[in-house]
């Protein structure tokens, strides 16, 4: 995509995007980050492939994780490249991401 | 004393098939789903073809909750600046059997799992199963998260999504490679309905699906444009590993097809209604895991059965088509007391012989030709550069041959004959 063209509607932040989409947050995280693997991590693919963008890398060379508005989708999991940083489960039933209109 | 015949675990499209089919067979048949509502964790980026509805809920189309009927279909090459497409509209699937429709996920799964429960089959929401029940290299149950949470059954059925953690737990899928999903990432975008109308040139309940490739930058993948009711919905679908190797994000790449020439005029001054996102199992047959277990069966994007195959992009009709087909062997096991992977074999002949297993092994090639250099890199360069050439006059130039035009696009964007010739070759072979 050509970067040049200039966008001629105002894009929606990202943080009003996410706030579209319904969450029922449980109060433990189905996903946790042993972030000591993420320090030797030369990918680090979770940072930009996370549609929700819940990875964030740290100024000591970590990476902080936020589950509250995950949607469960996978991606993180599957590119992670660090045996065991990312441990996955669902959320308790019930909870997480609701989509209505999709 | 086992708590049911069948224990089906997501309420999705294959799961609600299977759970309708079992339950139509005189089973008792749990159907665990870990969203609050069936379709709630769900979403799609285009159309769902019905046509496999037409035995299990007859006329299906006078009362599925569907937004549109799509009766005008687009193929679209883009690159940056320029768009060539083809444009197909036929009155033909605005009618009564119709041929695909766009839909909202919560609204369609819903919809599908209330017929399974009108057969008998016992739906349980807000139910997370965390892991399988096994006696001796058998599949007996299920683990839920809920306080004493253990369903026993014969057969247990994984329609647990793309990333189906049953499956893996039960052996059946070899080594998991993120370059065989992809990311789908989605806006719903709110419109009045006339203005919907108007800019994609449909009435009623008619309505548009444009897919389109070259929208992607760097990363391979496609993107989509369709019409519901009151709103539409773009979207894109992305390779993991391109997009976990590369340093822009998803958002931007939408971003970015929002503002084309080519889309920003059919989403403007919309507002977000809902974003979503889902990883795709997209490399089909060479990616599928083994479907069938000692007391378990796999349907539906559990066992990928997704097909990414660029002319054909659907996953809701195999779903539903696997999922009858697991529900009737799971059912019949049952009844003949086998529910070892020898008894549980009909699910895998059913699927043999029906389009389920023979689209997907004859478009075996076609997931990796649509994310290959010639259709993600070269096609949408050489494409748009020809069409521009030859519809551009240039007096008082002489016009130039045709053959000229696609020698020297060609060349300009670095496509070499010789691998134009066995890419099509390829693509001649898988689609011809």
């Amino acid at each position: 995509m050509a970067a040049h063209t200039p966008n001629p509607y105002p894009e929606i932040s990202f943080e009003a995007r996410m706030n579209s989409a319904e969450f029922r947050v449980h109060s433990d995280a189905h996903i946790t980050l042993d972030d000591t693997h993420c320090r030797d991590c030369t990918v680090r693919g979770c940072i930009t492939a996370c549609p929700a963008d819940l990875f964030v890398p740290t100024s000591d060379g970590g990476i902080v994780f936020n589950y509250e508005q995950c949607f469960e989708c996978g991606t993180c999991y599957l590119v992670c490249n660090e045996e065991g940083a990312i441990t996955w489960t669902y959320p308790e039933g019930g909870h997480g991401v609701v989509f209505h209109n999709s | 004393m086992t708590t049911a015949d069948v224990i089906v675990v997501g309420a999705g499209p294959a799961g609600s098939a299977a759970a309708l089919t079992a339950a139509r067979a005189g089973k008792r048949v749990v159907l665990v789903e870990r969203g609050p509502f069936p379709g709630s964790k769900n979403m799609y980026g285009g159309v769902i073809y019905g046509r496999v509805l037409d035995d299990l809920v007859p006329e299906w189309y006078r009362e599925a909750p569907i937004q549109r009927w799509v009766t005008r279909r687009q193929t679209m090459i883009m690159t940056g600046t320029q768009a060539l497409t083809v444009d197909y509209r036929t009155e033909a699937w605005g009618e009564e059997p119709y041929n695909g429709a766009t839909a909202y996920r919560p609204d369609f799964d819903s919809w599908l799992a209330d017929k399974a429960v009108d057969a008998g089959a016992e739906l349980v929401c807000s139910t997370t199963v965390t892991g399988l029940l096994s006696e001796g290299g058998q599949v007996v149950g299920v683990r839920t998260d809920r306080p004493d949470g253990e369903l026993t059954a014969p057969v247990v059925i994984a329609a647990d999504g793309v990333n189906s953690f049953l499956a893996k737990e039960a052996g059946l899928y070899g080594e998991v490679d993120a370059a065989n999903y992809t990311l789908g990432v989605k806006e719903t975008i709110a419109l009045p309905r006339e203005v919907i109308d108007e800019r994609f040139g449909v009435r009623g309940d008619h309505g548009v699906d444009i897919e389109i490739i070259g929208c992607t930058g760097d990363v391979p993948g496609g993107g989509f444009v369709y019409t519901n009711r009151d709103t539409i919905a773009v979207g894109l679908v992305l390779s993991l590993p391109s997009l976990a190797k590369g340093d822009v994000r998803p958002e931007k790449i939408l971003a970015d097809l929002k503002a084309h020439p080519a889309v920003a005029p059919l989403v403007e001054g919309g507002e977000v209604k809902e974003y979503s996102a889902h990883v795709i199992p997209e490399a089909g047959y060479d990616m599928m895991p083994e479907i069938v277990g000692n007391g378990i069966l796999v349907t539906g994007d559990a066992a990928a059965m997704c097909l990414a195959a660029g002319i054909w992009l659907e996953g809701v009709n195999f779903a539903i088509g696997s999922g009858a087909a697991a529900g009737r062997a799971a059912a019949k096991a049952v009844d003949q007391g086998d529910a070892s992977a020898t008894g549980l074999s009909g699910y895998r002949s059913r699927l043999e012989s029906s389009f389920v297993m023979q689209d997907h092994r004859r478009l075996r090639e076609a997931p990796h030709l649509v994310m290959g250099d010639l259709a993600q890199k070269y096609l949408p360069a050489v494409a748009c550069g020809v069409v521009e050439q030859v519809f551009q006059v240039d007096n008082p130039n002489p016009k130039p041959r045709l053959r000229k035009i696609v020698r020297s696009e060609m060349r300009r964007n670095g496509l070499r004959i010789r691998d134009a010739a066995r890419d099509g070759w390829r693509a001649l072979r898988t689609f011809g």
